[in-house]
């Protein structure tokens, strides 16, 4: 039984999510194996190979895959499938992308959103917004699963010595071409691996009053800056800083939620978070429900009060 | 050219479910239903192609119990042509759905298919990209924008550090994210005439489908409950409490 890990990487290095899902894939049993498909990508093989728990990485490297297009990339992780009884990818926006699509050439079911490898058959998973937990059995020869990176600690960076092997890379599919990226800047900590999360919500108002009320408690705090939907969509905070059932799904060590109301869509992202805080003027919001500390006060005041307590 | 739209039936979203004591699953008897609000958007963005005079025809699928005609209707209510619903009281899973579409999509020819991103009942992200799988079409996942062109699909998606276009050739499959548009209200002059419009019924054993769930839910709980916060009277406090008590920072 050996597990196949596909790294999430930007070519040059492994990024976070690839560590929680290596510590998933250790936890179905056997051995673990890391894929790292991309384009001049031997620096991120070569990071992959240090990953604590990972006993051999596979190599690929071809312009087409570059960008990680579903196309290709599940072409890649096909080519090699057959050697392995767990596929395994980190639930993020790339991941969702290509699992399902390798299940589904594998004629398999895919397992979403892991939180809790059972046995390896047996995963939990959150289902309705996180309002329910599913204990669910594949009956598959493979499992393809992709992995809540909350739900799992990460893997030593450092540590680890696999032999790196290098495969040949699939065909261009021919059908996708990447086109360009947008990326947001930021100098923040990564909303998915920040310990301190700053939040806010309508109340806030608008784009510079998001910026001028929660940015100097971010740097106060070296904490991420977050979201909820009803920011987002009004334009005050950028769409990845979105927490919720459709954004991010998040779990830091302190969460505060500044003039967010709670709406289930929302809470599914971040009732894993250690401490909540909740900062409302409205004493029925329903954040207060799942706040360790709730301060119903006028955010207006209580942040600017906040930083200069701190 | 064509659009095949798949919609579901799920619990509305406003509804905070209910596990049932028993661990079966959670109990939606009673509960209203409402098109998955992912699928609306894929709806209303078919409906904006062919009002652009891209798209000729608007097909709408649905998948599913009797019940899923209203959902149906909805679609056609909000422009949708003519509908398919796949009837089946059977369990459905992702892989079954996409191999039910991909049936649909040989016989119908779309040169697009509009999905939603996730249905808001078993979370899965999935029936999209395993539909393009099972066809061999490209997928544009997490769609924002959208521009057809010279026989091209030019997707904008929405990835974890910001944006990222990819262009498909047609035909291609999309799944649409929230911001790729705001869905129209229907009114009722369109739910009138939505009730004239053909919907045909079509079992997945007409189209040669074993729908079989491959993966069996063993039990279905609450998650752990928060132990219940305390309010504090003011920020000196809460700053003492986050430094004393939760040692947070």
């Amino acid at each position: 039984m050996t597990a196949l890990v596909i790294a999430e990487h930007d070519n040059a290095s492994i990024k976070g999510a690839t560590l929680n899902t290596v510590t998933a894939a250790a936890a179905c049993g056997g051995d673990v194996h890391v894929l790292v498909a991309g384009s001049n990508a031997a620096a991120a093989a070569a990071a992959a190979a240090q990953i604590a728990g990972v006993s051999k990485v596979l190599h690929a490297d071809a312009a087409q895959l570059a960008d990680g297009l579903a196309e290709n990339l599940a072409a890649q992780v096909l080519a090699i499938a057959a050697g392995y009884s767990h596929i395994l990818f980190p639930a993020t926006a790339s991941g969702k992308n290509v699992a399902p699509r390798v299940a589904a050439l594998l004629d398999v079911a895919q397992l979403s959103d892991v939180t809790k490898v059972i046995s390896a058959d047996t995963f939990e998973r959150p289902i309705y917004a996180g309002n329910a937990i599913a204990t669910v059995q594949s009956a598959d020869a493979t499992k393809v699963l992709t992995v809540r990176t909350t739900g799992f600690d990460a893997a030593a960076a450092a540590g680890g010595s696999a032999a790196v092997e290098t495969l040949a890379a699939a065909a261009d599919s021919g059908t996708s071409t990447f086109a360009g990226r947008e990326v947001t800047k930021s100098d923040r900590p990564e909303l998915t691996a920040a310990k301190i999360i700053v939040s806010g919500g309508r109340a806030l108002g608008s784009s510079d009053k998001f910026n001028e009320v929660l940015t100097p408690l971010a740097d106060k705090l070296g904490a991420a800056l977050g979201a909820s939907r009803a920011a987002v969509d009004a334009g005050y905070a950028p769409n990845d800083w979105q927490v919720g059932q459709t954004g991010k799904i998040v779990a830091p060590q302190l969460y505060i939620a500044a003039g967010i109301s709670g709406a289930i869509q929302h809470l599914a992202g971040m009732k894993d978070s250690k401490v909540i805080v909740a900062i409302n003027k409205d004493p029925e919001a329903p954040i207060f429900s799942v706040a360790d500390y709730g301060l119903e006060a006028d955010l207006f005041t209580a942040v600017p009060e906040l930083i200069n307590a701190l | 050219m064509k659009v095949l739209v798949p919609v579901k039936r799920v619990v509305d979203y406003n509804v905070k479910v209910r596990v049932k004591s028993d661990g079966t699953g959670v109990d939606i008897a009673n509960v209203k239903m409402s098109m998955n609000p992912f699928d609306e958007i894929a709806v209303e963005e078919a409906v904006r192609l062919k009002e652009k005079g891209v798209v000729t025809e608007v097909i709408a699928v649905s998948c599913g119990v009797t019940q899923c005609q209203e959902t149906l209707r909805t679609a056609m209510a909000i422009g949708a042509d003519r509908a398919i619903l796949v009837e089946t009281d059977a369990e459905l899973q992702p892989l079954a759905v996409a191999k039910i579409l991909k049936a649909l999509v040989d016989k119908e020819q779309p040169q697009l298919v509009i999905l939603g991103k996730q249905a808001i009942d078993d979370d899965c992200n999935q029936t999209g990209q395993m539909l393009a799988a099972l066809t061999g079409l490209p997928q544009g996942t997490f769609a924002s924008k959208v521009e057809v062109a010279d026989g091209k699909v030019s997707v904008t998606r929405e990835v974890d550090g910001g944006l990222e276009t990819v262009k498909l050739s047609l035909p291609a499959v999309i799944t649409t994210d929230l911001r790729l548009n705001e869905p129209r209200y229907v009114t009722l002059p369109n739910i009138m005439k939505a009730k004239k419009k053909q919907l045909d019924i079509v079992k997945p054993a007409d189209l040669g489908v074993d729908v079989a769930p491959r993966i069996k839910t063993l039990k279905v709980e609450e998650p752990p409950k928060r132990s219940a916060g305390i309010k504090v009277p003011d920020v000196a406090t809460l700053v003492n409490k986050l430094k004393n008590e939760a040692k947070v920072i």
